[in-house]
């Protein structure tokens, strides 16, 4: 035991390294990995299983595995509504990822008067939650001014809206300004357009900002819940997660279907997560800490 | 060369590229916004043109049961999380700092609550609070020989049910925060503490808690002003229910505007809530100021 381990931590667990203090340190974790853990990993075995009823849903399916719910679920219109969910963060990732690029770039790199007020604004949109605009957004979108676009019932009333998204911008425009000068100003002597230099330049430069607001925008769209409700006017337009209370079965159905339909939500952004985990607790803390 | 010259005068190009986010937000976030704050003053009329009511909705909102109801409701929803989220967070914070793998681990498996959809949660949970002996929660609080609950099919439990399953996902993002704060604290500093003589609690309390102070700040408001504006979690768990026990604003304001056509009273609930949001910001922003320069 080196001293430099003990004050590693403010407990110092590292240090306790008897035969007790190995199985109390395992049962402790193992049992905080499955409080948290434990009830979705059921979930993904509940769907895999032939669940019936709440009181079979455990750890340890019965009656061994099958695809069985997820077959039924096509009756149910379950990849309709998966679908659905794809289509909206596919481009609406697109879109937002776009618009944060874009709008960092002029943020980062440019000198513009204005330019603090901009910022201001931005920032004041992360003051106003989704919810607290939602009963007015549905009035907005039932009618754009000036045009009287209705975009309720439509795919563009739930990927506009999180287009833009303040987080993103704000993370993104951080890290452009770390991009050395001296590789734009070479680019421009060389003749490069502007766009040439945004696109050939800045943004390679900026893939590990680029997989953050990647990771946090999927997350953000897919976990969207009171748009799609407003938007949505028939079941067709449901996304997966609005479409998962009208999954729940009654005694006979059973809550197979759910099961799998909540395991297909939950599959996509926890995958995400998985895959991009470094860049997803680097923007976690970075957003977090500085507001 | 005129073209040049004015450009160096108003130079278009970061417009350009600003346009797409300030069209966007123009239109969904600041255009609602001031449409809101205008509904708020209206009686909402479809066909029949909306009516000036002055502060009839804000009127309503002060007087009606069902309003002050989900207020109180709101509240202990948000503060119960709020503190309940950041004490565990920190527990678990201390538990798994670290760099060794096994801690990673475990860190990783705690958080995936965190980036799970709000939907599967709730229906997830709905499942493992099913009521009678059998319900998975009820089976594991058998193993300790407690008898079975009532949650959220219960007036008296639901609120704590739901408070359970926010604490659930809001603690492990606490905890997650937390390590990274840890992770910046002078590890001389406890060296020193412990050469002069102090215990681990004492350590914890006189050098670990001061340096987090600015993360406390940050997760305070965050899970204060994410607790206030509640929607889906109690929407697809409880729908409010039952009897009123869980109703919080959003869920109310939901069934006014959207299920009942009160679009005025709902915008009305909305700007109430906006603006507790901003005063509460601007309380803890200021605090952490003065504590910061103190």
């Amino acid at each position: 035991m080196s001293t430099t381990d003990r004050y590693e931590t403010v407990l110092g667990l590292d240090s306790y390294r008897g035969p007790v203090a190995k199985v109390l340190k395992l049962l402790g974790y193992t049992v905080m990995a499955l409080v948290f853990a434990g009830p979705l990993i059921a979930l993904l075995v509940g769907s895999l299983s032939h669940v019936v009823d709440p009181t079979k849903f455990s750890l340890i399916p019965e009656g061994g595995l099958t695809l069985q719910n997820f077959i039924e679920a096509e009756d149910r219109h379950v990849y309709e509504y998966l679908f659905n969910s794809f289509v909206v963060v596919g481009l609406g990732l697109l879109l937002q990822v776009l618009v944060s690029v874009f709008a960092a770039y002029s943020l980062a790199r440019k000198r513009f008067v204005g330019a603090s007020i901009i910022m201001l604004l931005i920032l004041s949109t992360m003051m106003i939650p989704e919810e607290i605009i939602a009963i007015p957004l549905s009035v907005v979108l039932a009618d754009i001014p000036p045009f009287h676009f209705d975009l309720i019932g439509t795919y563009a009333g739930m990927i506009l809206p999180v287009g833009a998204w303040g987080f993103s911008i704000l993370v993104m425009t951080e890290f452009m300004r770390e991009v050395p000068i001296e590789l734009e100003e070479a680019a421009r002597i060389d003749g490069a357009s502007e766009l040439r230099v945004f696109f050939l330049i800045i943004l390679p430069l900026c893939r590990p900002a680029l997989g953050v607001i990647g990771v946090f925008g999927f997350t953000m769209i897919w976990d969207q819940y009171l748009l799609p409700l407003i938007v949505a006017t028939e079941p067709s337009q449901y996304t997966l997660t609005i479409a998962l209370r009208g999954l729940r079965g009654d005694e006979e159905v059973g809550i197979g279907v759910l099961l799998a339909g909540a395991t297909l939500a939950l599959l996509p952004s926890v995958l995400a997560f998985i895959a991009l985990q470094r860049q997803f607790v680097q923007g976690l803390t970075s957003g977090a800490i500085k507001g | 060369m005129s073209s040049r010259a004015r450009r160096r005068r108003f130079d278009l190009v970061p417009w350009l590229f600003l346009a797409p986010a300030l069209i966007l937000f123009l239109y969904f976030k600041f255009i609602p916004m001031a449409q809101g704050l205008k509904m708020s003053f209206f009686e909402v009329r479809t066909y029949l043109g909306d009516r000036w009511v002055g502060m009839d909705n804000y009127r309503q909102i002060v007087t009606d049961d069902r309003f002050t109801n989900a207020i109180k409701n709101t509240v202990l929803l948000a503060a119960a999380t709020t503190v309940g989220s950041m004490a565990l967070g920190l527990l678990l914070a201390l538990l798994v700092e670290g760099k060794a793998r096994h801690l990673w681990f475990v860190r990783t498996a705690a958080f995936i609550p965190v980036v799970t959809t709000l939907a599967v949660v709730a229906e997830v949970w709905r499942i493992m609070y099913y009521p009678g002996a059998d319900g998975p929660v009820n089976s594991i609080l058998a193993w300790f020989f407690i008898g079975p609950q009532h949650y959220i099919d219960h007036e008296d439990t639901a609120l704590l049910s739901l408070v359970g399953v926010n604490i659930w996902r809001g603690a492990p993002y606490d905890m997650m925060i937390f390590v990274a704060g840890l992770a910046g604290v002078d590890r001389s500093l406890y060296e020193q503490a412990a050469v002069d003589g102090a215990a681990t609690w004492r350590r914890f309390l006189h050098v670990t808690v001061p340096a987090l102070r600015p993360v406390f700040a940050i997760l305070f408001t965050l899970a204060a002003i994410r607790g206030l504006r509640v929607f889906t979690e109690v929407f697809t768990m409880t729908n409010g229910g039952p009897n009123g026990s869980t109703e919080v604003l959003m869920t109310l304001i939901y069934k006014l505007g959207l299920q009942q056509g009160y679009l005025g009273v709902a915008a009305a609930g909305s700007i109430v809530l906006f603006v507790a949001t901003v005063i509460l910001t601007i309380i803890v922003r200021g605090l952490y100021r003065k504590d910061a320069r103190a």
